[in-house]
């Protein structure tokens, strides 16, 4: 790896691409710092695919331009292709070789000397868990350690930036734990951009998020962020002994008060003021019987489905979203 | 890296069992069809000792030899070309050399490289079986070199055009299909037009080979087979390319 390596390793600047008169993609920037792990998120069909094989150089956009490393991708293909490491969605595995000799073959084929292989390869199989698998041949094993090879091919050479679309498809949930805090190590020291329709995995491991939906960005923040995106201050509160709904809508700070079931209410309030310890001085006061009191909190699904619904209800706005993401990015 | 990419190729192509079974099958075949000639050679020896200029065992054995061997190998290449970009495509592994710092000249040299290495083996036990005759007699170096060179060459045709057909498609079968017609059809209209000038004739690689095979060295046969190769390695390229392009 060159010593002096840029600080932002991924440079994509309006992507667009089309197969026949269909455009796929419209118009997608991206940028990705060293050390940054990004998800890019969306249905099935959104894009992602399309998107992550030309930051590969696997397809030529219509027009934009990719950097890697400072190396233009569209210029200069082969000095850009080996600062990337690539698990496409299918694993491209040899099933006729062995686990090692897929490794070390993919490891030279990104131009990696032969003196180096052997620690690199060490390495590999080690992180992703295939150590004592390393002489099986690929065809034999099962689809969870083809998928660790997939993304052992991805990293042996290490790589400044790893493109994995869906790495944990096909994994049982201890191997997607591994594979999530393998992901998280290499976000450490490479950046990695994963697609992904799996809401949790971007919780757990993305730093940064981008919602893609019919070829368009449409959102893009932290994922920390993105879970407080559209959140509501409230609180459910379940009384045993409920008191009219206008005593409860009397404490200051409420806003909104709905009855959920005949015990059960939803209370919601403004972000400056808290009312639940008013409303638990009243309780104990009035003989409410406070059974349970939950704050609101908006799940990433629910976050995911609420940005991809409104941008389907406003097509035409969503573009200019997209450029104020890419502002924001800057 | 050229090299790299015709090394996994052979290691691929040994690893299956089928590859084994034709490669016995063969060398069955061309021992087989060796001895037959040898025994009609011996047979016919009274007789030729009588003629003057009589033709010697290289051009009794040797040539009519490698004649087989050149139309099996129209048959066979196909068989071993249909998998090298088809089957990448179908599996999926295509994607790890379109990503890899490779450009697709490379990968087509490479993949042209590692068939042309094993069709060497292949084709590496007859002129040894060959060899085995000069205990008993003398043997015309020349035209069983000039033999071998031709075959080679004929193979590097026949590899190049399966080649880019195997570019084409996804479907390993359909290639081999595809490159079987395609030489077939070559060969079918060479030796099926009559008049001795007819184009026909100079576009079948086979019909190049035969000066070859009768130990005749001509640079203008040597010049087609080259350009024949050169051409479907570069549409094979350019093909590869598009790959990038179409999706």
């Amino acid at each position: 790896m060159p010593n002096a390596t840029p600080d932002l390793t991924l440079t994509a600047l309006k992507l667009t691409r089309s197969f026949g008169n269909q455009t796929v993609i419209h118009d997608v920037s991206l940028r990705l710092k060293r050390g940054e792990v990004l998800g890019l998120l969306g249905h099935n069909g959104a894009g992602k695919s399309t998107t992550m094989q030309m930051l590969t150089g696997c397809l030529l956009p219509d027009s934009g331009t990719i950097e890697i490393c400072g190396i233009d991708l569209l210029r200069h293909p082969t000095q850009a292709k080996a600062h990337i490491g690539y698990l496409p969605e299918t694993p491209p595995l040899y099933r006729e070789l062995t686990v090692r000799d897929y490794l070390i073959f993919a490891a030279r084929l990104r131009g990696m000397q032969s003196a180096d292989v052997p620690a690199a390869l060490a390495l590999a199989l080690q992180r992703c868990g295939l150590t004592d698998k390393s002489k099986k041949l690929i065809g034999t094993l099962s689809k969870g350690y083809q998928q660790r090879v997939g993304i052992a091919q991805a990293i042996i050479h290490q790589p400044a930036v790893i493109i994995l679309d869906e790495p944990t498809v096909g994994l049982d949930p201890t191997q997607i734990r591994e594979i999530r805090t393998l992901i998280r190590e290499l976000g450490n020291r490479h950046s990695v951009i994963l697609s992904t329709h799996l809401l949790g995995e971007v919780e757990s491991i993305c730093d940064r998020v981008e919602i893609m939906q019919h070829g368009k960005l449409i959102y893009g923040d932290t994922s920390a962020r993105m879970q407080q995106y559209g959140q509501v201050s409230g609180f459910t509160v379940s009384l045993r002994n409920p008191p009219a709904l206008s005593a409860l809508q009397g404490i200051i700070g409420v806003t909104r008060v709905e009855q959920l079931t005949a015990n059960q209410f939803r209370v919601l309030h403004s972000t400056e003021q808290n009312p639940s310890a008013e409303l638990l001085t009243l309780a104990a006061q009035h003989g409410w019987q406070l059974e349970q009191l939950t704050p609101l909190q908006a799940r990433l699904e629910d976050v995911f489905v609420k940005i991809t619904d409104e941008d389907a209800a406003t097509l035409r706005p969503a573009q200019g979203s997209a450029r104020t993401i890419e502002g924001e990015i800057k | 890296m050229i090299r790299l990419l015709a090394l996994r190729e052979l290691r691929s192509l040994f690893s299956m069992p089928s590859t084994w079974f034709v490669l016995a099958v063969l060398q069955f075949i061309f021992a087989w069809f060796f001895l037959a000639r040898l025994d009609a050679f011996l047979e016919l020896q009274p007789q030729l000792s009588q003629v003057a200029n009589a033709p010697g065992a290289t051009a009794s054995i040797a040539a009519p030899l490698f004649n087989v061997i050149a139309l099996l190998l129209m048959m066979l290449v196909p068989m071993f070309t249909m998998r090298l970009i088809a089957e990448e495509r179908r599996n999926q592994t295509l994607t790890l050399l379109l990503s890899s710092p490779l450009s697709g000249a490379q990968i087509v040299l490479g993949k042209f490289a590692g068939l042309m290495l094993f069709l060497m083996v292949l084709m590496a036990t007859t002129p040894v079986m060959l060899y085995t005759l000069q205990l008993g007699t003398p043997l015309d170096n020349g035209l069983l070199w000039s033999n071998v060179l031709g075959l080679v060459l004929l193979g590097a045709c026949y590899a190049a055009l399966g080649l880019y057909i195997s570019a084409l498609t996804s479907q390993p079968i359909i290639a081999a299909i595809g490159a079987l017609a395609v030489l077939l059809g070559l060969w079918l209209a060479d030796i099926g037009s009559s008049a001795p000038d007819s184009p026909w004739h100079q576009l079948s690689p086979l019909n190049h080979f035969q000066n070859f095979n009768y130990g005749l060295l001509d640079s203008g046969d040597a010049a087609y087979f080259v350009l024949f190769s050169t051409v479907f390695l570069l549409l094979a390229m350019k093909r590869l390319n598009n790959n990038r392009v179409y999706g």
